[in-house]
């Protein structure tokens, strides 16, 4: 009996590792596929003129020289926006609520984050440090930065959602809209009060900037070095345990258990002995922990970082949540994978496609062009089960 | 307090009700009220308090017992007379009047959407933008600047057209946006409500972001910097001559032509308003109407009772659009000037704090609401700044902490936090007055039975009865599949 009981927590374990590997590799090469097969259509045309005479390849040529580098970002993104997407989830999984301002818990997240280390930079504790060290300070970041994104996203729901459970749905969605104002002016003003500026940038420590050379191909004639920053691998590292964490907590452990129960129906839930506004406020706190550990990945990643950063990141996790079918962890992470690689793609290749009359800032509203594609032909999400609209 | 007082003061308001209720001195009441708050005003033009009892006696004209052809006659020397006076005199109280009647319009529109339909519309400036960017492209040289870099036009270039096809194009606007808006509304008025909630958003951020890149291939939009100068409607010589034989002995100055162009957008907002006012309340009571609110109520049965869901809701969408896109043309002729940022995400949330303020489905509630929103944005905000950066400027110190003003962050400047303004706007009305400060009729007699199944569903799941004040029911049963 124990045995099978550790073979089932072991399986909770392996299963998204190997979901991970097919969805990036399976995303990869279908996109790929579909990419190179433009380009092979294009071949002879004017695009593939224009593209000769900028870049002095053709279409085709262009297309896979930059594929694996493309490839790389797209996954790095991807996994921002699934551990991201992953709050989204685990609180619409529950509560059927798009916590609106769960954008700003991620803000806070990276906020919190990057002042730690830049207090710690400013008080020499990063200076010529071993990479032993560097790892522990980031870490030491991290797990601020959750703790505080935890706290306030339970504190969210305390103050703000939780005296309008009862009222129907769009109630407690504009007051999500109000707290995540709220919260970008509030970052705002406590940021700006210090120092005048309301922008951060992270130190620069450790050996986070280093390019890793992965391999070197030669493809047609072109020899290219396929290089990763070491911090991608943080932030693909960081958010694979994530998923897989979270999937362990919610598939495998009691309390997940009782997650899934209030999930399924609360006032049953509630007869059984779960205390269903403590599953809740358990629900809000995993989600704003893991949007505040985003939140630092974020910030590592891309090093500047505002009040307003978590709006785009945001809302395109919440695209990749609905993609995947929201309320659904595996969904989120193939659906911020899904979405992370078509955007590089189409900030990369958009503009030589189209002889650069769109460029890469049309990225932004890819997401959106998705989410409305998805919503129409496929409301539950690509691995969502099939469940009636709910009034 | 102590009951002792409390009851005195209720007593004493009572008191006064009944004095004010009997016909006569409510009418004298409000006519001291009034000229109180125009002397006011006219003599000392900066002061806020001023101003503020000016504008509420708009309020009281409403509420007071009094005929109503008394109450027409009074609103209209006072919007038609007193305003522009007032105005004039003080260029700033125009702008924001003219900005509440804007904004008024616009959440009038806006209130159709949501307040009876209740389909929450995050991206409703987008209308606004597609009327603005209408008449900013088709009223200046932007049709001859197609093939231009942004920023570069070669000089004396005309204009594409006259400006009087300006009112021409007050109707195109209407047309434009409402087409848009079904257009739109097609693909995502299936969806359910706060799907369509994070569409609209998007939707908006698309034509911010279009507004933004539209410089190339072909430079429809200017981009960034966006398109100036814009036409306006010509105003006969003649009649600004007369009118200035009146007008200038009581303002004290003479009035220019941008005064003239101001007052004027600001009577054309009013007509918009008196057009969107009769043409909701006919709606309100009309089979439309009523549909849109059977839908709002409970959509299963709105279908099964044969109500057409999706034309009708595509109705809502196009009839707040279309209000929408008008405002954005005077908008663009107002300013001779737009830009992607005037139609920024935050835009939409203030109109939609306008309409929650005031209380969803109500006229008179939505007007209220962007009178607060505006006034408290422009006036109350900025007079913060303006208190602060004087503090800055002197020489005071903060007693107990010991912090001298001087060093405080010029960052802080409560003229843009406009979005903690929304956001608290937004958390208090939902949590505890969610019907708004003045609910609508229909509400009222609803908000009784809500209470109680809100009191009775602490736990939520099985609110199937309770009625928000967007008024969709729960009753979906939770069946989600587990995280």
């Amino acid at each position: 009996m124990r045995r099978l009981l550790n073979a089932t927590l072991l399986i909770e374990i392996l299963r998204p590792l190997g979901q991970i590997a097919v969805f990036v590799t399976g995303a990869g090469m279908i996109l790929s596929a579909l990419m190179l097969g433009l380009a092979v259509l294009l071949r002879g045309s004017t695009v593939d003129a224009t593209t000769i005479s900028n870049y002095g390849v053709d279409l085709f040529t262009y297309t896979l020289v930059n594929l694996p580098q493309v490839l790389i970002d797209g996954v790095t993104i991807g996994f921002v926006y699934a551990a991201i997407a992953l709050g989204y989830t685990m609180v619409y999984g529950v509560l059927e609520f798009i916590n609106f301002a769960h954008s700003e818990i991620f803000a806070i997240g990276a906020f919190v984050g990057v002042e730690i280390l830049i207090a710690l930079n400013n008080s020499g504790y990063l200076n010529d440090i071993s990479y032993a060290m560097a790892y522990f300070w980031l870490l030491l970041a991290v797990i601020a930065a959750m703790i505080a994104a935890g706290a306030t996203a339970v504190a969210m729901e305390r103050i703000a959602y939780r005296p309008l459970r009862g009222a129907p749905r769009l109630v407690p969605l504009i007051s999500a809209i109000g707290v995540s104002f709220f919260l970008q002016d509030a970052i705002r003003l406590i940021e700006s009060l210090t120092t005048g500026q309301f922008h951060r940038i992270i130190p620069t420590f450790g050996n986070f900037d280093q390019q890793i050379s992965l391999a070197s191909l030669n493809i047609i004639g072109t020899k290219i070095d396929l290089i990763i920053q070491v911090k991608s691998v943080i932030v693909i590292v960081s958010a694979i345990f994530m998923v897989v964490g979270l999937n362990y907590l919610v598939n495998a452990t009691k309390l997940g258990k009782a997650i899934r129960s209030v999930a399924q129906d609360r006032v049953t839930a509630n007869l059984m002995g779960i205390n269903v506004n403590r599953i809740i406020a358990m629900t809000f706190l995993i989600g704003g922990t893991l949007g505040g550990a985003a939140g630092v990945l974020f910030a590592l990643k891309f090093t500047r970082i505002d009040p307003f950063v978590g709006f785009f990141p945001g809302l395109k996790a919440f695209t990749a949540a609905v993609l995947g079918g929201i309320g659904n962890i595996t969904g989120a992470l193939l659906g911020g994978l899904v979405l992370g690689m078509l955007e590089t793609f189409s900030g990369s290749y958009l503009s030589v496609f189209t002889m650069g009359a769109f460029g890469a800032e049309y990225k932004d509203i890819l997401a959106f062009a998705i989410l409305i594609l998805v919503l129409i032909f496929r409301p539950s999400g690509l691995l969502g089960e099939q469940v009636g609209q709910k009034a | 307090m102590d009951k002792g007082l409390l009851n005195q003061l209720s007593k004493w308001t009572q008191a006064l009700q009944t004095r004010l209720t009997k016909g006569r001195g409510a009418t004298i009441f409000i006519l001291i009220y009034l000229a109180i708050g125009t002397i006011w005003v006219y003599f000392s033009p900066r002061s806020l308090l001023a101003f503020l009892l000016f504008i509420s006696s708009a309020i009281l004209i409403y509420y007071l017992p009094l005929t109503t052809r008394f109450k027409f006659g009074l609103a209209a020397v006072m919007l038609l007379v007193l305003v522009p006076i007032l105005g004039v005199r003080n260029i700033f109280y125009l702008e924001v009047i003219f900005q509440i009647s804007v904004f008024a319009a616009l959440a009038l529109g806006l209130n159709i959407v949501v307040g009876f339909a209740g389909l929450l519309d995050l991206g409703y400036v987008a209308f606004y933008a597609v009327g603005a960017y209408l008449w900013a492209f088709f009223g200046s040289q932007q049709p001859y600047l197609l093939y231009e870099i942004p920023g570069t036009a070669p000089p004396g270039t005309p204009f594409f057209l006259p400006a009087d096809t300006f009112y021409l194009f007050m109707f195109l606007g209407i047309i434009l946006a409402a087409f848009t808006g079904i257009l739109l509304g097609l693909p995502v008025l299936r969806l359910r409500g706060d799907y369509l909630a994070i569409v609209t958003l998007g939707f908006g951020e698309v034509i911010r972001v279009l507004a933004n890149n539209l410089d190339k291939p072909w430079n429809i939009t200017n981009g960034p910097q966006g398109i100036t100068p814009i036409q306006r409607p010509t105003l006969p010589e003649p009649l600004l001559n007369a009118l200035r034989v009146v007008l200038n002995p009581i303002v004290g100055h003479n009035v220019t032509e941008g005064e003239f162009y101001n007052l004027f957008f600001y009577l054309l907002a009013l007509l918009v308003i008196l057009v969107v006012i009769v043409v909701v309340r006919r709606l309100d009571d009309s089979k439309i109407g009523r549909a849109w609110i059977a839908i709002r109520e409970d959509e299963t049965a709105a279908i099964a009772m044969g109500i057409p869901l999706v034309r009708l809701k595509l109705a809502a969408f196009a009839a707040g659009a279309s209000f929408a896109g008008v405002m954005g043309i005077l908008f663009a002729a107002s300013r001779t000037f737009v830009s992607p940022e005037s139609f920024s995400f935050m835009q939409s949330i203030g109109v939609l704090s306008m309409v929650i303020l005031g209380g969803l489905g109500s006229i008179p509630g939505v007007i209220v609401g962007a009178a607060v929103v505006i006034i408290l944005n422009l006036q109350v905000l900025q007079g913060l700044s303006l208190y602060l950066s004087q503090l800055r400027q002197s020489d005071a110190v903060i007693p107990i902490i010991n912090f001298a003003w001087k060093n405080l962050s010029t960052q802080l400047d409560p003229a843009k936090y406009q979005r903690m303004l929304f956001g608290i706007i937004l958390i208090v009305m939902m949590i505890y007055r969610p019907a708004g400060l003045i609910p609508a009729e229909r509400r009222k007699r609803e908000l009784t039975r809500e209470e109680e199944a809100l009191e009775n569903n602490d736990l939520g799941a099985g609110g199937a009865d309770a009625q928000d004040p967007t008024g969709q029911s729960t009753s979906g049963e939770v069946e989600h599949g587990a995280a």
